[in-house]
């Protein structure tokens, strides 16, 4: 089913007992894009990942991979999808040959044909010198190629990565990325990435925010900043609460409160700056001034309800 | 079916390789039996009264001998689905669960393993047990077996390590820990195998006779002992179930654990994702 989005999400939700870890969730990935599903511990996005994969029942909602229903043919998303878990599915007391020569056998994979694509696999992820050695004794980033190498084995045309950077030092971030891009580039293989990290958000085609088992944005990095339309100020105080009500009478801006400090969003921030300063100068300890990030969408977003509550 | 078989082949080889690998497995699995054999033996040697069923002559380490061998059996095979649970916990088993292999594969990996491990342990014992009387450690005992007699013993103690290791599986998959996989073993398992006729002969009456006979295990060891004493055992001894029920008993109780394993297998459920 070549037409079909590489991942077709409809309706999908998911309880654990009274806990609902996704709610009413719907998406498209389309192929040959790096797609990412950006939110913080608890926001859902690992169990999606774990339904994706097959590892969870769908309960509610249908998920379709490469055109196929994972609730209706499991064997056959299994077949075409490649994984990389957060937490290595490694054996350790198996050498790196040995794991990739069982996770070959389990993907149908034999002989000769087997034999060269590991050898080329170990290359690609720089492990070729490591080959013989017991799992155990690499580093946790080692681990962590030798994963992926793992999941890419039966050249897969999807391929899910579950937090893929945990652990891993900055230099092999830069690798692991360049490799996916490549990947993308090269071979068209559609990439779905988890994470919690903003700066690997950044590196997606498209990117699905979820906050508590909900979708709150999707759109590429760039366009999710431009939505924001302006500049971030952002400004740390005493007294947020007394001065985020005088600040919004007074210039009749919306001001959000995280924490103890403040946010406005609003073209020409530097304008707005030199007034806030005249108009408290006592109050406010510090101000600054940037351009939006994919951290002020989230929290434009996810903050929403509370501050577009009417507080006057 | 290729596909069945080329993973069942991979995972048998991998629960193999890493037991070798775990020198302490090895030893505690033959060691321990070994030295219960010796010492049972040793002081058990002036109160045993051989049943009915069995020649006057018997001795007790002669009686508890295939009694000792069904120990093995059980302590490999149970403790080699020990592994489901690490498996689980070490992230292996979750990229088991997400490749396209057949759920009954992944079964038969795990039971091919433990019980190839469980048959070259109990076999070993066999075979060096009649050695020990040279160190004074046991009394001579003289199988006198032929060459179809020991396939016959070997094939019964495959389907008997079949069937425990089926045990062993159903138990360990929905574990979260090894600790409470112990405690099953020492309030279940263990008292099994000590209520098998492995260690004494089944009472005649009583609820102990009844919980004797209604355990599966009780089969496993009667069978091994008419295989591996067949000219002391030929006429239906009387408290000594014939060898086709112990067949039957063993092979129901191992399909019925294989097919609870396989359910359970294919389940989709949060205990994936531990």
């Amino acid at each position: 089913m070549p037409d079909s989005p590489a991942i077709a999400v409809q309706g999908l939700s998911h309880r654990y007992g009274d806990r609902t870890a996704l709610d009413g969730l719907s998406f498209d990935v389309a192929r040959g894009e790096i797609f990412g599903l950006l939110g913080p511990n608890g926001s859902g996005k690992t169990t999606l990942f774990r339904m994706l994969c097959t590892l969870l029942p769908v309960q509610t909602g249908q998920a379709f991979l490469l055109g196929r229903d994972v609730s209706v043919e499991p064997d056959a998303v299994r077949r075409e999808i490649g994984i990389t878990f957060q937490s290595p599915s490694l054996d350790d007391r198996l050498t790196v040959r040995e794991n990739l020569r069982h996770q070959g056998h389990l993907y149908g994979l034999s002989g000769p044909r087997l034999r060269d694509r590991i050898t080329d696999l170990l290359g690609r992820v720089g492990m070729t010198d490591r080959a013989g050695d017991v799992v155990s004794t690499l580093s946790g980033g080692m681990k962590r190629r030798v994963e992926i190498a793992k999941g890419l084995l039966h050249q897969p045309q999807l391929l899910l990565l579950d937090e893929p950077s945990t652990g891993l030092d900055p230099g092999a971030r830069r690798d692991l990325w360049r490799y996916v891009k490549q990947l993308r580039d090269e071979q068209g293989v559609t990439i779905l990435v988890t994470t919690h990290l903003l700066e690997e958000a950044e590196q997606c085609d498209r990117l699905a925010i979820l906050n508590r088992g909900v979708l709150v944005a999707l759109d590429s990095p760039d366009a999710l900043r431009a939505s924001i339309g302006g500049d971030c100020v952002s400004l740390r105080c005493d007294d947020p609460e007394t001065l985020a009500r005088s600040i919004r009478e007074r210039f009749s801006v919306p001001v959000q409160q995280v924490g103890d400090s403040l946010r406005i969003e609003r073209a020409e921030g530097h304008r707005l700056i030199v007034e806030l300063i005249e108009a408290y100068p006592e109050a406010i300890a510090s101000i600054s001034l940037s351009k939006p990030t994919l951290e002020d969408v989230f929290v434009l977003r996810t903050g929403h309800r509370f501050w577009e509550e009417p507080v006057e | 079916m290729t596909q069945f078989w080329l993973s069942a082949a991979t995972l048998t080889e991998r629960e193999i390789v890493r037991f070798l690998r775990q020198r302490t497995r090895v030893v505690g699995a033959l060691g321990q039996p070994v030295i219960f054999w010796i010492l049972f033996g040793a002081g058990l040697y002036g109160s045993f009264q051989p049943p009915e069923w069995a020649p006057a002559e018997m001795k007790y380490q002669e009686y508890f001998f295939p009694g000792v061998a069904v120990m093995i059996v059980l302590f490999t095979a149970i403790f080699s689905t020990i592994s489901i649970i690490e498996d689980r916990r070490e992230g292996f088993l979750q990229g088991v669960l997400v490749a396209p292999v057949p759920r009954s594969a992944i079964v038969a990996g795990k039971l091919a393993g433990g019980s190839l491990l469980a048959i070259g342990q109990a076999v070993l014992f066999l075979l060096v047990g009649q050695w020990l009387h040279y160190l004074g450690l046991a009394p001579e005992i003289r199988l006198g077996l032929g060459v179809l007699d020991w396939l016959c013993i070997l094939l019964f103690l495959s389907l008997l390590a079949v069937t425990l290791t089926a045990l062993g599986y159903v138990i360990a998959w929905p574990m979260s820990s090894t600790q409470g996989f112990h405690a099953i073993m020492s309030v279940f398992l263990l008292p099994m195998w000590l209520l098998s006729g492995a260690l004494f002969p089944v009472a005649a009456t009583g609820w102990l006779s009844w919980l004797m006979r209604a355990n599966p295990l009780t089969y496993g060891v009667a069978g091994l002992r008419r295989l591996m004493y067949p000219g002391v055992f030929t006429d239906a001894a009387d408290g000594l179930p014939t060898l086709l029920t112990c067949v039957i008993v063993t092979a129901a109780f191992g399909l019925l654990c294989a097919l609870a394993a396989v359910r359970q297998t294919s389940r989709r459920s949060a205990l994936n994702t531990r």
